[in-house]
């Protein structure tokens, strides 16, 4: 069994720890200089970094099977890695869709055998992601994959009966419905957020009523019916009020935001460069405030990359002809740190919360978002917070680079990634 | 002057004056038998047109061609772009070729700005249409034949004349730069449509907006009429044709309560009896033919300043100084210039 010794890390961002890890768990947390059993460990000097458990992401794109040129499980659950995540929530919206038991577990398969990263898939609402009809939710809850949380996202299931049903269905198995809110007759042709921009620049409009009317209905069909919904990627202020009054209501409702919405607005559009072309659309200042200061109030639970690979000619074009989507898995913790941590609304056991155990919960992953504490399962992330950069996409280890971060500083680094003791990224490269 | 004419926007107050004011020389070129200037020959001006428009593609040719350019006529029906070319792709056999200047019209909203800011192409970028988003020379040749009208003489702009814009303004790219080309020369602008057809966000816009023709009319120096999409009816911006035509057409009883000396205009092509009826259309106040006029000479200046590079003073300078067919002894043999004229005409 190895073992690796982290020394001198900042838990949590509190005190200097050293943290020894045996095997897949963790076995020890003492003062700096304790003595720890170490002998043989592997050491990792970690004084001024902070150390995580380790990142759960609850909305990936890793377009395996199907479009294997944007990319794979192996290249995306390396991204992963690199990015502090030790489990991610793999979206049906591949080719074939994982709208059947047979899907979902070879995404699950190819997941163990990357090794770098949990492959947790999701299973699709409705066949084909159509709408119409219920995929066989408890055949994919019962195979070897365990699916829990179900989305069609990418779509929205906007018919309010088969969403009903859904939300009924899950409850024999405590999964939920991870929702992509988007009334489909509002937002025909849409390319960009509707208003003050899109106005001048022509682009057709998204208006941010086509996100809250469909939360606010499903809100209410989850209290109905009480069960479990899930509110993917929310992207407004109207959003935020809808989520917090729900939750006000006792109600079983729990949400995501991108570090892309929590940091970019759609003046960013004006360039016509489709890097900004994403789905919900970047939307504005007030917006952004908003949203930062619910993660900070847990109004929304957790950050969700909603990492969207594309090749280089999907974006390579006009504004229309883009693909939507930002890869997100590598800036993710950065971005987070900009945007929440250096502006003082939320501490680092504050981003453990809503970027581990609170995405770890909403989805029932065992063994993921787990204290820092002897006996837990050794799923760790160490960052360096004092680091300064500017992003270059060509050192992805994603096999896309379509990232809207390009030549921008961002500040941390992710150093080292444990997944169950073992070291899948070690000194900022995947291991 | 920049590069690349992509929005009314790009253009200052002096630059927007000068573009008017050259076109007004080039105009006189038009009266002439032999309607050509030797100012950009050896150059390459590619018309790069996604959209059928023969109106705006032909002005363009005749503008390139009376200044002596070479001209390319992309389009992308029957071409590698209906093979699945990218506009990158295109763009970089364009510039394989040599354009010095691509006009481009385009269905997507920005296409022209990836063009000229995406490093594929060294040429100046015309827009002659993009999507919903502009249409800059079209709002050059519309305030120059205001300015002819109302503001006679060069050198000044449309201060305090009051301009309105009635019609489909949501989808409409002539609305956008009008409103941002009036505002730069003076102009107080009133749109006008149905609460549908302006687009959420318009409060920013350097103009008002009324839902009420008839308020507005009377007030007004210029009224131009925009093209309205009968299939808009379908997607419910408004109830039927009729109703459209009733609350916000162009009738001569809604003309007859215009002042004397306004003007009615139209981009083209019309629409009649849904947004302007015959009467008005063919009355001597509208000013639709004159327009298609004044765009030739627009885009000759347009394409003068973006590629000439000379000075100011120039451009009329070779309009007035000597007759086209002795003007070409200074960079070239005159038989060249008389051969390329023949295979022009």
């Amino acid at each position: 069994m190895s073992k690796t010794l982290i020394r001198g890390a900042q838990v949590l961002g509190g005190e200097a720890r050293d943290v020894l890890v045996d095997g897949e768990t963790i076995a020890a947390v003492g003062e700096p200089g304790a003595a720890l059993p170490a002998d043989g460990a592997e050491v990792v000097e970690a004084a001024g970094h902070v150390l995580l458990p380790g990142l759960v992401d609850l909305h990936t794109h890793l377009r395996e099977p199907g479009r294997e040129d944007s990319e794979t499980v192996l290249t995306g659950t390396r991204a992963a890695a690199r990015g502090g995540f030790t489990a991610v929530h793999a979206m049906a919206n591949t080719f074939p869709v994982a709208d059947t038991a047979g899907v979902v577990e070879q995404v699950w398969r190819l997941g163990r055998e990357s090794g770098y990263c949990d492959v947790q898939p999701v299973g699709a609402v409705t066949v084909g992601l159509e709408g119409k009809q219920l995929a066989e939710l408890g055949a994919m809850h019962e195979s070897a994959a365990g699916v829990v949380v179900f989305s069609d996202d990418g779509k929205c299931v906007d018919d309010a009966v088969i969403m009903r049903r859904a939300l009924e269905y899950v409850k024999a198995f405590d999964g939920v419905v991870a929702q992509h809110a988007q009334e489909p007759r509002l937002t025909e042709g849409a390319q960009m957020n509707e208003g003050v921009v899109s106005a001048e620049l022509g682009l057709g409009g998204w208006p941010a009523a086509a996100e809250e009317s469909v939360i606010a209905r499903d809100v209410l069909l989850a209290a109905h019916v009480d069960s479990r919904v899930h509110v993917c990627h929310l992207s407004t202020a109207g959003s935020v009020e809808i989520v917090r009054w729900a939750k006000s209501k006792g109600w079983r409702v729990t949400a995501e935001v991108t570090p892309h919405h929590l940091l970019l607005t759609d003046e960013l559009v004006r360039s016509y460069d489709p890097v900004y072309k994403v789905n919900p659309p970047l939307r504005t200042e007030t917006d952004v405030r908003a949203l930062r200061e619910a993660l900070a109030d847990g109004t929304i639970d957790c950050v969700a990359t909603d990492h969207a690979p594309h090749p280089q000619e999907d974006k390579d074009c006009e504004w229309a002809a883009a693909a939507m989507g930002m890869v997100g898995l590598e800036t993710a913790l950065s971005v987070v740190q900009q945007t929440m941590v250096d502006t003082g609304l939320l501490d680092w056991s504050g981003v453990a919360d809503r970027m581990s155990h609170r995405p770890a919960a909403i989805g029932r992953l065992d063994g993921h978002g787990r204290p820092v504490a002897p006996g837990e399962p050794a799923n760790l992330t160490l960052l360096d917070p004092a680091y300064r950069g500017r992003v270059d996409p060509h050192r992805f280890v994603s096999r896309s680079r379509n990232t809207p971060y390009a030549d921008r500083e961002l500040p941390g680094r992710v150093t080292h990634t444990f997944l169950r003791g073992r070291a899948t990224l070690a000194g900022g490269e995947p291991a | 002057m920049k590069r690349h004419l992509i929005s009314a926007a790009d253009l200052s107050r002096d630059d927007a004056v000068l573009i008017l004011d050259t076109a007004e020389e080039l105009a006189r070129i038009a009266d002439r038998p032999i309607k050509k200037l030797p100012t950009l020959r050896g150059r390459t001006v590619v018309n790069l047109f996604y959209e059928d428009s023969t109106r705006t593609r032909i002005s363009f040719e005749a503008a390139a061609k009376r200044l002596s350019a070479d001209v390319i006529n992309f389009s992308a029906k029957g071409s590698s772009v209906s093979k699945g070319e990218s506009l990158k792709d295109t763009a970089l056999t364009l510039e394989a070729m040599g354009a010095d200047a691509v006009v481009i019209r385009h269905h997507d909203s920005g296409a022209p700005h990836r063009l000229a800011t995406s490093g594929w192409i060294n040429g100046s970028v015309v827009n002659a249409g993009d999507g919903t988003h502009e249409h800059p020379t079209q709002a050059l040749l519309d305030a120059f034949t205001m300015r002819r009208h109302l503001e006679p003489g060069t050198g000044g702009g449309l201060d305090g004349r009051r301009i309105t814009v009635v019609g489909d303004i949501l989808h409409s790219r002539v609305a956008r730069s009008n409103v941002l080309l009036l505002h730069t020369l003076g102009a107080q602008v009133t749109l006008v449509a149905p609460p549908t057809l302006v687009p959420v966000g318009v409060a920013t816009w350097p103009c008002e907006v009324s839902y009420d023709l008839d308020a507005v009319l009377p007030k007004s120096d210029a009224v131009m009429m925009l093209r309205v999409q009968r299939e808009r009816m379908n997607a419910a911006f408004f109830p039927t044709e009729r109703e459209y035509a009733r609350r916000y057409g162009l009738d001569g009883d809604r003309m007859a309560r215009m002042p004397e000396h306004a003007l009615v205009m139209h981009p083209g092509p019309m629409n009649r009896g849904m947004e302007i009826t015959a009467e008005v259309a063919d009355s001597p106040r509208c000013t639709a033919v004159e327009q298609v006029a004044n765009g030739v000479s627009i885009r000759m200046a347009v394409l003068y300043l973006l590629l000439g590079g000379a000075s100011p003073g120039e451009a009329p300078a070779a309009g007035t100084s000597a007759a086209p067919s002795a003007a070409p002894s200074a960079t070239l043999s005159a038989p060249t210039t008389a051969r390329t004229e023949e295979t022009d005409r």
